[in-house]
């Protein structure tokens, strides 16, 4: 037995972007499927990059941090705000998802 | 069939956009609405931020349709409270603006158990909404070709429309394959055998039996071009048309009464005039097409 407790665990990431995205229409990539997740990239005030996880799979939160800083790292956006839905999804999974969103910013 | 995109293999969105016209599609209550199942959070659920199914105005061939696209991937395209209130609220919608068509890209097991009576009234909520758009001369054109199919309720709400569009991969049905061997035993439907399956649920078998209106490939251009084929295909809800369609399940009964040797789809397919209906499943579409049209199948 897992002394994990059941539900959906929330976890919060900020970091001081760098490349201000400017306006766009939101994206949203991915689907909440099994071992899958979907990426929700808007447009935010204030020069920060917020990241919002809302995961079915507890107690990965170190794992996510080290995932989402990796991908802040390759695109230091700033002005913007990512919100995942996730379902599961291996790390590696989760940075494609993350750097495909950052693609459909470029013109 | 080279440069054939797979519709099975498309997400919803894919699907939309590729099958209306070309940047048409304008949705309603996107994704950054937020509008997520009040239920799923509760369960240790993950929501989407569409609810699995995408709702909107588009042109197809130019002309006004309005058009939901269901995401399989998401809780097997189930139908929970939001999902179903988004569909109603297109097909209501549809009643007062009167675009030129509704097309319902449906992917889904049917009502989402999570939500069960949120769903299952959901689900009559879609059902009866469908039929007034149907009464008002609007047509409602179904797309099935998702790799989850299209099963329980929304089965009964594809067979509300006026037109159903299939992939021969496609399938549809009132209860799925595990449903039955869950209630009936293993004996009676084996939902491990995938031949079986498709024999009794998919597309082939469906236009065979004139429960589907076209059969086509799984290729999303073939379900662009029957969507634009279907913009004028209203069939109004009538009396003659009700009992036409009770002949012709009397009939089906009918033609079954009679235990057959062997497999019941065959059999079926053979008492309905098909000839060498055990090489059914190894013709490809076009055949199949052509065995409906031939002369001596009642569908």
């Amino acid at each position: 037995m897992s002394d994990v407790p059941p539900g959906i665990e929330t976890l919060d990431y900020r970091f001081a972007g760098e490349r201000p995205a400017g306006e766009f229409a939101p994206v949203l990539v991915g689907v909440v499927g099994s071992g899958n997740l979907e990426v929700l990239l808007e447009p935010s005030p204030g020069g920060d990059c917020a990241v919002h996880v809302e995961t079915s799979a507890r107690g990965f939160g170190r794992i996510w941090e080290a995932v989402v800083r990796d991908f802040h790292r390759r695109h230091p956006l700033a002005g913007v705000r990512l919100s995942i839905h996730d379902m599961g999804a291996t790390p590696a999974v989760v940075s494609l998802r993350l750097d495909q969103a950052a693609q459909e910013l470029q013109p | 069939m080279t440069g054939a995109l797979s519709y099975a293999e498309c997400s919803a969105r894919e699907r939309l956009a590729r099958v209306v016209d070309t940047g048409s599609f304008h949705e309603w209550l996107p994704p950054a609405e937020r509008l997520t199942s009040p239920h799923l959070a509760q369960l240790g659920v993950p929501s989407a931020f569409d609810d699995g199914v995408a709702v909107g105005r588009a042109l197809l061939d130019g002309r006004p349709v309005f058009v939901a696209a269901q995401e399989g991937a998401f809780m097997g395209g189930g139908v929970g409270e939001v999902h179903g209130a988004k569909l109603v609220g297109l097909l209501r919608r549809a009643l007062r603006e009167r675009p030129d068509a509704v097309l319902l890209l449906a992917e889904s097991g049917g009502v989402r158990l999570h939500e069960a009576n949120a769903g299952l009234i959901a689900v009559s909520e879609v059902m009866r909404a469908l039929l007034d758009v149907r009464e008002a001369g609007i047509p409602v054109v179904v797309l099935i070709g998702g790799a989850n199919g299209c099963f329980g309720g929304m089965g009964i709400v594809a067979r509300c429309a006026d037109r159903v569009v299939m992939s021969d991969i496609g399938r549809l049905a009132m209860s799925g394959p595990e449903v039955i061997e869950a209630s009936h035993g293993v004996e009676e439907f084996d939902a491990r055998d995938r031949a079986l399956v498709w024999r009794t649920t998919g597309g082939k078998h469906r236009w065979l039996t004139g429960d589907c209106d076209v059969l086509i490939e799984d290729d999303v251009a073939e379900f662009r071009a029957a969507a634009i084929e279907g913009l004028d295909a209203s069939r109004r809800v009538t009396l003659e048309a009700l009992e036409a369609e009770n002949t012709l399940l009397a009939d089906r009964l009918r033609r079954m009464a009679e235990p057959s040797e062997g497999d019941d789809a065959v059999a079926l397919w053979g008492r309905l005039g098909v000839a060498h209906a055990e090489r059914v499943s190894e013709l490809d579409v076009a055949s199949v097409r052509a065995l409906r049209d031939a002369k001596g199948v009642e569908a």
